[in-house]
């Protein structure tokens, strides 16, 4: 009889080597630059690629199994939701704002990042890195689709939602998002893991996520429950990886932490605008608010993030520059976005309101420094102007920052009566900022930020020409449908109809 | 009997979002067209790449392949995220049950030295292969446009990790870490498989994204799959007894009769554009799969012998009448 052969037990980190890294090989036929173009560029100096340790160990095949395991479950979910008009358990249709920006400008992002992680699964040198970019490639593809996928039966019912494809590209306050990816895809592929793998992933995420996720299960919202339950393990990979980059980049040479740290500086600032909006989400949009903005920020801004930095300090990595001026504008920045976005009400695509006076003193309770003293005057203004018929509207053309975007609706850090307003000269053109971290970003790579494309300009040329009503069809905007104040909407009337017939007999 | 349970009844106000409606009409879409035309950014693209200044950050104008409309290439298979992980786990269950049904019947042990010695020969460096079609798929995602065309291709490309995963659990169980080693050996030095590495090579410097999909996809794996899993694989050694190597590699078998349906499908939409993309398409599949055939000769030999150049010239023959049906003529 034969003797079998005993196999040599592989450990699981050798066997996943052999299953990764070990199908490497060195080219000989095409140089290294040659097929790795884009390693050198951006100044970023990796030694050996050997020195990466995986931040994950997932085979195809298991990769495979745990996902169709997941898959299974959000679409039983939303087919249910879909079937039994779950969308009438919502606290209120005011909500849906929140999901039709989300939609409109989030969902494009994970698209983009899919894209972005393609490339630089791709252009890297090392297995190791690849395959983990490609993993979150391929996730991030996921995440688009389950999000419109959630939200494609709101927008069976609801309006605003129809239109996300052109508002994406067209629309003036979407290019805010689009302006963030755009400008980590087009960096090289170091600073876009920096970008998005490390600030966005692990910094900033729970800043987004958490408050998003929360906020749906608080106010009936299944559909987007189940898709951020079903992301948040992908998420936890793509921490790890966010975090395993910075530590291998910044291992592997000293000079990397200058370059690392001004990245971190940038795309803290890029985020933290970005994040923004998620601010007046949370303290105006959901009907049930699950925390205040002020409070999210000093769980996963200030403790999280200050213990990230400080276990990067050994390396050498400072918070990032604008980390003051952030705490400084957290107890404002919502009330001065959601004043924004009532004032140019007439071109979003969503709805936005006058808080009601419990709202009021809600956000007064949460905001003791800031509300009562700086906004609840302006919204009591505001509320005695539409009381009065004649609603404030602002038709004038919001100045928008040329790095961020935004419309310059900020106050100076140390001041909050007076709107800070940066300018630089740069070719003989004017730019105009909303913040000294957007200036900075701007003058540090002016060539690249003059290119942005800002919507305002585009309304003064064809097919437009200044005229508000071909701009709206440009950008797929139904007057009197889509934009406007949520109250004597008609997703208000039609909410309030069909949750009649749900709930009475009427 | 069928009872019919009553819902409150709302009237929807809108079928689908308003660029599907553009594309199919006012009804329904499904998740397919969902999550796959149009969500790739089009117009206003804010900065060009710092790695690529002279193109856009989406550019249609990396290829030669010119299409009016780059979400023309459906997949027949309509696949997006969820229904391709869900026919992949349903395909790796029954992979993982022939794995353990060669190991736990020891099925590996009962080969003989000469078949065990083919299969390892033949197969073992062809992971390397695989592991160069994962960068070039990816890379066609990466840079190709629109994402009916790009999103399979990363499907393609974690497939074509799979494809390396499953050829590298073969080498170990057949032949243990030795094999993988001396696998790479052969891939790196040995001069049978040193035309093979080199197209490998020059497809990852190719930067047409269609190119590369036409040299990969199309050309190389349409040789390398039928002779190395039908020749060598279904003919040759199972004939003589290793079907266990058959159980193995089942995966790449019936991925390659799913997959070349959707690469079929893309050559055949973007062959009927234009005469002037049938005349690139022409000449880059002349061009690869000559290549991709004579590289493909000394491989085959490991298996079949003297018959090796005969297989793979019968295999050509094979190919020119696939692509016929694309509407080329090689």
């Amino acid at each position: 009889m034969d003797m079998k052969v005993a196999k040599k037990k592989l450990g699981l980190k050798d066997k996943y080597k052999l299953m990764t890294r070990d199908l490497g090989w060195e080219p000989s036929y095409h140089s290294k630059d040659e097929l790795y173009p884009y390693m050198n560029y951006e100044g970023i100096k990796i030694h050996d690629w050997d020195k990466w340790e995986d931040p994950f160990r997932l085979t195809m095949d298991a990769y495979w199994k745990y996902q169709a395991e997941k898959e299974r479950k959000f679409y039983a979910i939303i087919d249910a939701h879909a079937q039994n008009n779950g969308h009438l358990n919502l606290t209120d249709a005011r909500y849906l704002s929140a999901l039709k920006i989300f939609l409109q400008a989030i969902s494009p992002g994970e698209y983009a990042a899919h894209r972005g992680f393609a490339r630089v699964g791709r252009e890297f040198p090392g297995v190791g890195p690849q395959v983990a970019c490609q993993m979150q490639a391929i996730d991030e593809i996921r995440h688009a689709q389950t999000q419109i996928h959630a939200m494609s039966n709101y927008n069976r019912y609801y309006n605003g939602f129809h239109a996300f494809a052109d508002q994406r590209d067209r629309i003036w306050y979407t290019s805010v998002a689009r302006s963030f990816f755009d400008d980590s895809m087009s960096a090289g592929p170091f600073e876009f893991m920096i970008a998005i793998g490390f600030s966005f992933e692990y910094v900033l995420t729970n800043l987004l996520f958490v408050p998003f996720m929360s906020g749906a299960a608080y106010n009936g919202d299944m559909a987007t429950v189940t898709f951020g339950f079903s992301a948040q393990s992908d998420e936890a990979r793509h921490m790890t990886l966010g975090l395993e980059v910075i530590k291998f980049i910044l291992e592997q040479d000293p000079d990397n932490l200058p370059i690392v740290q001004n990245w971190i500086d940038k795309w803290f600032w890029r985020g933290f605008r970005v994040l923004g909006l998620v601010s007046t989400m949370m303290d105006y949009m959901l009907p049930k608010r699950v925390m205040s903005w002020r409070e999210a920020w000093d769980i996963y801004g200030v403790e999280n993030g200050g213990a990230l930095f400080k276990d990067l300090a050994r390396y050498g990595i400072k918070p990032p520059k604008g980390w003051d001026d952030a705490e400084k504008a957290i107890d404002h920045m919502s009330h001065q976005f959601m004043l924004g976005l009532y004032q140019w009400s007439f071109g979003t695509s969503f709805h936005s309101w006058i808080p009601s006076d419990a709202d009021m003193d809600w956000l007064a309770g949460k905001y003791p420094d800031t509300f009562d003293k700086h906004y609840r005057p302006r919204w009591k203004h505001i509320k005695k102007l539409a009381a009065a018929g004649t609603p404030f509207k602002n038709y004038g053309l919001a100045r928008l920052c040329q790095t961020c975007q935004l419309p310059s609706v900020f106050t100076e850090p140390d001041d909050p009566t007076l709107t800070c307003h940066r300018e630089t000269v740069y070719k003989g053109e004017k730019y105009q900022f909303c913040s000294d971290g957007c200036q900075h970003i701007f003058e540090n790579e002016p060539e690249k930020y003059i290119q942005a494309w800002l919507p305002m300009p585009q309304l003064f040329q064809d097919p437009i020409k200044g005229d508000l009503g071909e701009w709206m069809k440009w950008v797929s905007l139904l007057d009197g449908k889509d934009n406007g104040d949520y109250a004597g909407s008609e997703d208000q009337k039609n909410f309030e109809a069909w949750r009649g017939l749900a709930t009475t007999n009427q | 009997m069928q009872i019919d349970l009553r819902t409150v009844a709302i009237q929807p106000q809108r079928q689908a979002f308003d660029h599907l409606v553009r594309r199919f009409g006012d009804k329904a879409a499904s998740r397919y067209q969902e999550g796959s035309y149009d969500i790739q950014a089009a117009e206003n693209l804010h900065y060009r790449p710092t790695w690529d200044p002279d193109h856009q950050l989406y550019d249609a104008s990396l290829t030669r392949i010119v299409m009016a409309d780059w979400y023309a290439l459906k997949d027949p298979r309509q696949f997006y995220y969820s229904t391709y992980t869900l026919t992949r786990a349903r395909q790796q269950e029954t992979a993982e049950a022939n794995f353990s049904f060669v190991e736990s019947r020891g099925l590996a042990d009962m080969l003989s030295d000469e078949l065990r010695a083919v299969a390892l020969n033949v197969l073992v460096p062809l992971r390397h292969a695989a592991w160069g079609a994962n960068q070039n798929n990816t890379s066609v995602c990466g840079y190709g446009y629109g994402v009916i065309f790009t999103q399979p291709c990363m499907y393609h490309a974690m497939d074509n990790l799979g494809i390396a995963q499953y050829l590298s659990r073969l080498g170990l169980l057949l032949g243990d870490t030795e094999a993988l080693d001396a696998g790479k050996k052969a891939w790196l030095d040995d001069v049978t498989w040193q035309p093979l590495r080199r197209y490998v090579e020059d497809c990852l410097a190719c930067r047409d994204p269609f190119e590369l999909f036409v040299a990969q996809n199309l050309a190389l794996d349409g040789l390398l799959y039928p002779l190395v899993y039908e020749r060598i694989v279904d003919e040759h050694l199972s004939v003589r007894g290793a079907s266990a190597v058959a159980m193995l590699t089942q995966f790449m078998s019936d991925w390659f009769d799913e997959t070349r349906k959707w690469v079929d499908a893309v050559i055949k939409v973007a062959a009927a554009e234009s005469d002037a993309n049938r005349a690139v398409l022409t000449e880059w599949i002349r061009q690869w799969s000559a290549r991709a055939a004579s590289a493909m000769v000394p491989v085959v030999e490991l298996a079949l012998g003297s018959a090796a150049d005969e297989a793979v010239g019968e295999q050509l023959e094979a190919f020119k009448a696939r692509v016929l049906k694309t509407g080329i003529t090689l």
